[in-house]
């Protein structure tokens, strides 16, 4: 990289850490939602660079993590069924249900595929009509448009040996829980980027304008995480309370009409359970009748579990900002990414894995 | 998990496109960014374009931020 670049971010940095400096007298606690923004501010240190007044904690932003333990045993009964394909993305490989996870019930002669895309997925189903194909539909705003696409494909084509096990989850109603909780004591947010890339700012007005709590649209590099603290903190200095947006490149006020046109066309709101903080009415997707065909809850007429949460797991504390990864008593001791014991620890956006890969290679 | 990258339009054929991401190709699907044109930087999540980086000093910003990435990527 030309000498004078590198040198140009590293004194925005430094400008940045100023006015941070400068403007964090007393204690500001913030929370980054996105699961993304806890792999970056992991990865680059942040917390170390920031004054002590400062606090950043995660919050319940990755969609792996907030999949509850009933919805893995059923995805998990359902890719043992035999005759069915499961396609998934990579990250639920390995994440722990009451007995098995996917990886055990592949080694176990189960047909478990890892795609890169919903289109991989529909590929699968053109190319094996005398299996079942079922996506695994995990994930947010930013994922649930390539699913919603991948639905309406299979219904144009008359793909009938597909289906998605929608398990999808929408970001602002658990904003609201959180935002009244008694016991959170976050004074802002770090907002999602690529949530808001789809849905705007809109649909997340209210936390500023009904609960007091400022909120920036963040970038996922170093210095866009910089910026948006020092917009945060600046927001305090001013007396203000704001949705803005730091990722400007990206993220547009209105969000992508288009790709939540294609998400209402598919899906619409229901009640989900979230891992570790419970139900929460209006927060997950479930199909449309009009693709009930391509449901696989209805088609392989899945039954409901009612399964326990793994004893001695702080997940749910984890993701509700209430404690640290490090303050569970099996963090790096009993649980770790290679025996993970909750799902905050198996996905790579969890904070447990974050806070452990990291911590492990700077040595702490 | 909503990890998404930037990357060059290259070429389009109906609902699908090619990508330059990083140095390599890719072939993404463009149904939610119908309105993209060739030479646009787009975000990429899961094989589909999801937005647009469509200003030219957001651009630079991204470029650079890329350079310092790639940088990172080989220490
Ligand atoms: S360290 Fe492991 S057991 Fe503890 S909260 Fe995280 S995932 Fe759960």
């Amino acid at each position: 990289m030309p000498m004078n670049k590198s040198k140009e971010l590293l004194t925005k940095a430094a400008d940045y850490l100023a006015e941070i400096q400068a403007l964090a007298q007393s204690t500001f606690t913030i929370m980054e939602v996105c699961g993304t923004h806890t792999v970056a501010i992991a990865k680059n240190a942040l917390r170390e660079l920031l004054p002590e007044t400062v606090r950043l904690i995660s919050g319940p932003g990755c969609p792996v993590c907030v999949t509850d333990s009933s919805d893995i045993d059923r995805y998990l009964y359902l890719a043992a069924q035999p005759n069915v394909i499961t396609a998934t993305f990579g990250d639920m490989i390995r994440v722990p249900g009451t007995e098995k996870n996917l990886q055990v019930l592949r080694a176990e002669g189960a047909d478990v595929r890892i795609v890169y895309s919903t289109q991989d997925a529909l590929e699968l189903a053109r190319k094996n009509r005398d299996k079942e194909v079922v996506f695994l539909g995990i994930g947010f705003e930013t994922t649930v448009p390539t699913v919603a696409v991948s639905l309406e494909t299979a219904k144009h084509e008359g793909i009938e040996n597909y289906s998605v096990l929608s398990m999808h989850k929408v970001v602002p109603p658990v904003l609201r829980l959180l935002a009244e909780d008694a016991e959170l004591v976050v004074d802002a947010f770090l907002d999602p980027g690529h949530v808001c890339s789809i849905i705007g700012i809109e649909p997340i007005g209210f936390m500023a304008k009904d609960y007091g709590k400022p909120g920036v649209v963040t970038g996922f590099e170093a210095l866009d995480i910089l910026e948006a603290i020092v917009m945060l903190l600046r927001q305090r200095e001013e007396g203000r309370s704001e949705i803005e947006i730091q990722y400007k490149r990206v993220a547009k006020p209105e969000g992508n009409p288009r790709a939540r046109m294609f998400i209402e066309q598919v899906f619409e709101p229901v009640e989900a359970s979230w891992r570790g903080i419970g139900l929460i009415p209006q927060s997950g997707l479930g199909i449309r009748e009009e693709y009930s065909l391509w449901d696989a809850a209805k088609k392989f007429s899945l039954p409901i579990f009612h399964s326990e949460e793994t004893p001695g797991c702080r997940c749910g504390d984890v993701l509700k900002g209430r404690i640290y990864p490090t303050q569970c008593s099996l963090f790096a001791r009993f649980c770790t990414p290679m025996k993970p014991v909750g799902p905050c620890m198996v996905s790579s956006e969890g904070s447990c894995a974050a806070y452990y890969r990291y911590a492990q290679r700077s040595g702490d | 998990m909503c990890l998404a990258i930037p990357a060059k339009v290259v070429s389009m054929d109906g609902s699908i496109a090619k990508v330059d991401m990083m140095g390599n190709e890719r072939v993404v699907s463009i149904d939610l960014v119908p309105e993209v044109k060739i030479g646009e930087y787009v975000l990429v999540h899961a094989g589909f374009a999801i937005g647009i980086i469509d200003d030219e000093s957001a651009k630079e910003t991204e470029e650079l931020l890329l350079e310092v990435a790639n940088a990172y990527e080989q220490e």
